[in-house]
């Protein structure tokens, strides 16, 4: 015989003052099975979850229905309730009477009646709650952070200090990022190599770190806590324990004209190559579609100069299976493409250029040697135009729809710089708005406005034609002063703007995490849960959830690598157990369920079952594996025969809902 | 061909191929051929059966049979419908492969006995394929029909000559028939209004007596535990007790079987109120190919059914609204 | 026959928990009102829904049935709402195909911030079926109430 306890809650007057609460408890007291039925102004104050307790232990309940707000609100507060009363925490079902009632309704009969069938549905389905235990699964206490920008590193460090193993997979041949590409940050003008660099070494040298640098993640599979990730480490063609680093191959490679990805194609790299001076891991790498030995056996001359002797043309792929509990996802972000923006002239002038570009062009590891000099014909430029939003905050299919963030600051300090060193030069920026919301940041904008003189006009260029002369004819709109604008340019630098790491999507399908429309990850709760997926055991960390600037990305990574400690200092995970589970007598093993299953969760027995008759029969039937399922419920609707069902949400609770409604 | 048949079923008994043999005898009348287990040349000299009212099946017989510990492979025939339902089988792993041996045999169309006997001819002993006829054999002598006027409804649109899974064949492998037949009933009704469609259904539903004949003899239908024999899926019923409930176990029979069912018609053949059973699958059959793609249940023994699957692009729900008002 | 009294049909809208059953709160949070004849079964996905669900609302008095889901793409368990696409695009198609009315099923995408939208949703679906007058042609005569 069941007891059930209903509890009709006032929140004050949000529920009270549209549904009338004694009405409800009057009603619902009536129904089968409740024996004990009462209001109070807040359930979820503590002498509301004490009136709970009390009632379970006095009447000796079987099941509470508490009507109030939402169970995305306090559901999780009504079963720890009900628990520390002994009674099992799914014996507990809550009416929505006020975001789905009180609140959207003016009429209080109306709200009332209606709270009462809510109520009546919400018994209908306590009636058929079973006591559930969640299970429990280990957790493999090492992470994996997939990037190796100053978001994974952060990330990385940071979980490592905690004493937890760490690897980082980086699909470059070093770590670093974008940021080891940025000659100075805003707004403190510090150099962004001597702050970074620092921190790169760390990860070398912090026993808890590994990095899997030029290597990407193959699969992954399993669930929070253990996860099984197949890392492909892909052929260096050098042997990164005897490779010291020292550089002579990269002197004496005879192929001198592959394109420097690091300086963004302004310079020139050689085949086998370390991409920058302070790479980290400092190992070659042979450029396999530019070695003249690996494409046509012809040279070698790199091991031959090679004491070490790490050169090994035959290397291949290699694919390593590690385990981990949590993962990572720091894939960091790209430069969207300007070509698409034809007005600017990107592809018709090399004195126009992005943002990147000009970071390397003033940097003094940069091709230039940190003197700015226009690409065509390295001379020194008089007239600067920045231009923002190239792609950023834009309607059209062409370009993103979000704010790029960085932009407004970086061309700032661009614009600032540029003042500072170079004082005879004249530096305009066309702007939609100037955004500066940070600390300091607009004290540095109007730095830049005030006192270094940067022409800041708020308008749009609508056309850039370079001359013959090899200006750059730059045709605008200043908004302010309602003119059109003519400025003849040596150089324009395009704010474009970022994007997701192409490699994110596929990534995010292997995690089973969501991504927005733009291909940023998805956070489990926007504003509640920002550094966790909804996908349990996969976090977040730097641009790939969102555009933001250095300052920003650390203090994520930080919170990140604090939700990874979280979950690694766990023994045990406790799981959901409102989790799909076949009945083996009625299933018919035909895979229906495997086949829609997201997370791999079924996998098939051969089971010996006894027959009526006394002989055995073998059958193949479906095993759920609670750790993995997360209740999505798919299976059950895919399953003919109805051996699937889902615990928490059954067929017979959800058609009792059904029938409760509709009476 | 009854002869081919039964000497190739002999020499694989004979050589141990298989120790069974899946076919057709003779019913308590000629036209009523049911399906049988051969355990000797005896056995099929004496009853074995194969002529144009071979109609059945024989596919679904195969869970069981296939599945007898210790009793060695089965040898079955199967007609190339009969042949899709067998790989829909398979793919679903209903059947152990291991344990059958599939001759894939020919088939020009069975008679639907019904219709001969519309014609006045009675006392029927048996039926023969010759050209463009069906010659019937009779109490009373000798009767020819056009084969037009004979064949089942479902051989009329027939969807393949070609068979799918099967270890052998006899006789040539056929080809694909094009369906321009096939869906003509469906669109018919889906041309109506809805009024129209709902007195046509509430017609032919409401004959519905609950015998539970079509789940019977449907090879997708299966399962070891019908929802509706279940009393825990909520939904089970013994007799539909009100219009609603005839809607409701046809409905849900057809969605269960949407995408796996190979339109092999043996709903309809079986059904003693004639109710058209396979016009719901077939409804279920033209909207998957119209609007995931063309697709043949039990053609591959691997790959997804269409309502184990998706893509990104897929139609709203609200293309069914769409499609009506154009 | 009573002329006055109007035709209030029984809604029955499934909302998956992660979007469409937060829409929900999100419209009720916003103060977003639609007619009290909806009534929300909440499921953790859209693909949860059976259509052996929706025929039973329909055997039980409701005249309507209608089921919220994340938006294609963003489901919270990643492909849930394509099957619940493919299903019931086939369902409501077969339940045309029998003479039952087409605007007494739907499914709509709604995320966990169209508060505004799954009101409105609810609003629309609601004067659609108004306008079809009570299910006839799916009841079950023994649940009738009148």
């Amino acid at each position: 015989m069941q007891k059930i306890g209903v509890f009709v809650c006032h929140c004050g007057t949000n529920i009270a003052a549209t549904v009338d609460v004694k009405a409800v408890v009057d009603a619902l007291a009536k129904e089968p099975s409740v024996v004990f039925a009462a209001d109070y102004p807040y359930m979820c104050s503590e002498s509301g979850q004490n009136l709970i307790k009390d009632a379970i232990r006095e009447h000796e309940l079987t099941g509470v229905v508490i009507c109030s707000c939402s169970p995305r609100m306090h559901e999780v507060t009504f079963r720890r309730a009900a628990a520390s009363a002994g009674l099992n925490p799914y014996l507990v079902e809550v009416a929505n009477i006020r975001e789905q009632c009180s609140w959207i309704h003016k009429d209080k009969a109306e709200a009332t009646e209606k709270a009462i069938i809510l109520g009546r549905a919400a018994i209908a389905k306590a009636l058929l709650n079973a006591p559930l235990i969640a299970g429990e699964s280990p957790v493999t206490k090492r992470a994996l952070v997939i990037g190796g920008g100053i978001a994974g590193i952060q990330t990385a460090l940071d979980i490592a200090e905690a004493g937890f193993p760490v690897d980082i997979v980086e699909q470059k041949p070093t770590i670093g990022g974008k940021m080891a590409q940025i000659d100075k940050t805003f707004p403190t003008l510090d150099c962004s190599a001597c702050i970074l660099t620092p921190k790169m070494v760390e990860c070398a040298q912090n026993e808890n770190i590994r990095i899997f640098s030029y290597s990407e993640v193959e699969s992954v599979s399993g669930f929070v806590g253990s996860f099984t990730v197949k890392i492909r480490k892909k052929a260096r063609y050098v042997d990164e324990v005897k490779c010291t680093g020292c550089g002579l191959c990269t002197e004496k490679c005879p192929v001198k004209n592959v394109p420097n990805e690091f300086n963004l194609g302004f310079d020139n790299r050689r085949a086998v190559y370390i991409p920058f001076a302070q790479a980290i891991p400092k190992i070659a790498v042979i450029d396999p579609d530019r070695c003249n030995m690996l494409k046509n056996g012809k040279c070698g001359l790199c091991s031959r100069v090679c004491e070490a002797g790490a050169i090994n043309y035959k290397q291949t792929d290699e694919i390593v299976e590690e385990h981990y509990g949590a993962i990572v996802a720091a894939t960091g972000y790209e430069i969207s493409d300007v070509t698409r923006y034809g007005e600017y002239a990107y592809t018709e002038s090399k004195d126009v250029i992005t943002s990147l570009e000009f970071e390397r062009l003033t940097n003094a590891a940069g091709p230039t040697g940190g003197v700015l000099l226009r690409p065509s014909d390295g001379k020194h430029p008089h007239t600067i135009v920045f231009i923002q939003c190239v792609g950023s905050r834009c309607v059209l299919e062409k370009g993103k729809p979000y704010c790029s963030k960085i932009c407004c600051m970086y061309t700032a300090k661009h614009a600032m710089l540029t003042r500072e060193k170079y004082p005879d030069t004249e530096v305009y920026v066309f702007y939609i708005d100037v955004r500066t919301p940070g600390k300091n940041f607009d004290e540095f904008y109007r730095r830049a406005a005030e006192e270094f003189g940067v022409h800041y006009i708020k308008g749009a260029v609508g056309k850039i034609v370079p001359r013959a002369d090899g200006t750059l004819d730059v045709q605008a709109a200043d908004l302010i002063m309602d003119e059109q604008l003519r400025i003849s340019a040596d150089l324009v630098v395009l704010a474009a703007a970022i994007e997701p790491s192409k490699t994110a999507r596929k990534l995010a399908t292997m995690l089973t995490a969501s991504m927005d429309t733009n291909d940023f990850f998805t956070e489990a709760h926007p504003k509640l849960r920002p550094v966790e997926s909804p996908t349990a055991g996969i976090f977040l960390s730097g641009v790939c959830q969102g555009p933001k600037d250095i300052p920003e990305t650390v203090s994520q990574a930080g919170a990140c690598a604090a939700k990874v400690i979280g979950l690694l200092s766990k023994n045990k995970l406790t799981g959901n157990p409102c989790v799909a589970h076949s009945d083996e007598l009625m299933c018919n093993g035909c895979s229906s369920c495997a086949n829609v299953c997201p997370y791999g969760a079924i996998t098939y027995l051969d089971k010996e079952f006894r027959m009526p008759d006394r002989t055995t029969k073998v059958r193949r039937v479906a095993s759920v594996n609670p750790a993995v399922c997360q209740g999505c419920g798919a299976c059950t609707v895919a399953c003919p025969s109805g051996a699937m069902d889902l615990s928490g949400f059954s067929n017979s609770q959800i058609m009792a809902e059904v029938d409760a409604i509709c009476r | 061909m009854q002869e081919r048949l039964k000497a190739r079923a002999r020499e694989l008994l004979g050589d141990g191929v298989v120790t069974r043999v899946l076919g057709w005898k003779k019913g308590e009348f000629s036209y009523d051929i049911t399906p049988a287990v051969f355990e000797s040349a005896e056995e099929l000299e004496r009853d074995f059966v194969f002529d144009g009212f071979c109609g059945a099946n024989l596919s679904k017989y195969l869970i069981q049979e296939a599945s007898k510990p210790g009793k060695g492979k089965i040898l079955v025939f199967l007609k190339p419908c009969d042949s899709y339902s067998y790989g829909e089988l398979l793919k679903e792993h209903r059947i152990a492969k291991e344990n059958v041996y599939a001759v894939g045999i020919p088939c020009e169309g069975m008679a639907d006995a019904d219709r001969i006997r519309a014609r006045g001819i009675d006392g029927i002993l048996g039926i023969e394929h010759e050209g463009e006829d069906f010659l019937v054999h009779t109490l009373y002598g000798d009767e020819r029909v056009s084969v037009k006027e004979a064949l089942a409804e479902r051989c009329l649109s027939c969807k393949s000559k070609r068979h799918a899974s099967c270890d052998e064949l006899i006789g040539e492998e056929g080809e694909d028939v094009p369906d321009d037949v096939r869906f003509t009933e469906v669109a018919r009704l889906e041309a109506m209004t809805p009024e129209e469609r709902f007195e046509f259904w509430r017609g032919e539903l409401s004959r519905c007596v609950r015998c539970n004949a079509c789940r019977n003899v449907c090879p997708a239908c299966s399962c070891e535990n019908c929802v509706f024999d279940n009393p825990a899926s909520g939904i089970s019923q013994k007799a539909a007790a009100d219009p609603f409930e005839e809607n409701m176990y046809h409905i849900i029979r057809a969605f269960h079987v949407a995408g796996r069912c190979t339109d092999c018609g043996e709903c309809s053949r079986v059904c003693p109120e004639h109710i058209p059973l396979h016009l719901l699958n077939r409804k279920f059959i033209k909207d998957i190919d119209e609007l995931y793609g063309a697709y043949r249940a039990g053609e591959s023994e691997d790959g997804k059914n269409p309502l184990v699957s998706y893509t990104e692009g897929d139609v709203e729900p609200s293309v069914v609204n769409e499609r009506g008002r154009a | 026959m009573q002329v006055n009294e109007e035709f209030v049909p029984t809604i029955v809208a499934f909302c998956c928990n992660w979007c469409s059953y937060a829409g929900a709160d999100l419209s009720g949070t916003n103060r977003l009102p639609y007619p009290a004849n909806v009534k929300i079964i909440r499921v953790p996905c859209s693909c949860r829904v059976n259509p052996t669900f929706i025929l039973r609302a329909f055997q039980r008095g409701a005249d309507g049935v209608i089921i919220c889901g994340c938006h294609p793409g963003d489901c919270h368990y990643t492909t849930g709402n394509y099957y619940t696409r493919r299903r019931m695009t086939l369902l409501f198609s077969m339940l045309d195909y029998l003479g039952i009315e087409r605007a007494r099923t739907r499914v709509e995408w709604v995320s966990a911030a169209e508060g505004q939208k799954f009101a409105e949703t609810m609003r629309s679906f609601v004067k659609d079926v108004t306008a079809l007058g009570p299910n006839r042609r799916l009841e079950d005569l023994r649940c009738r109430k009148d």
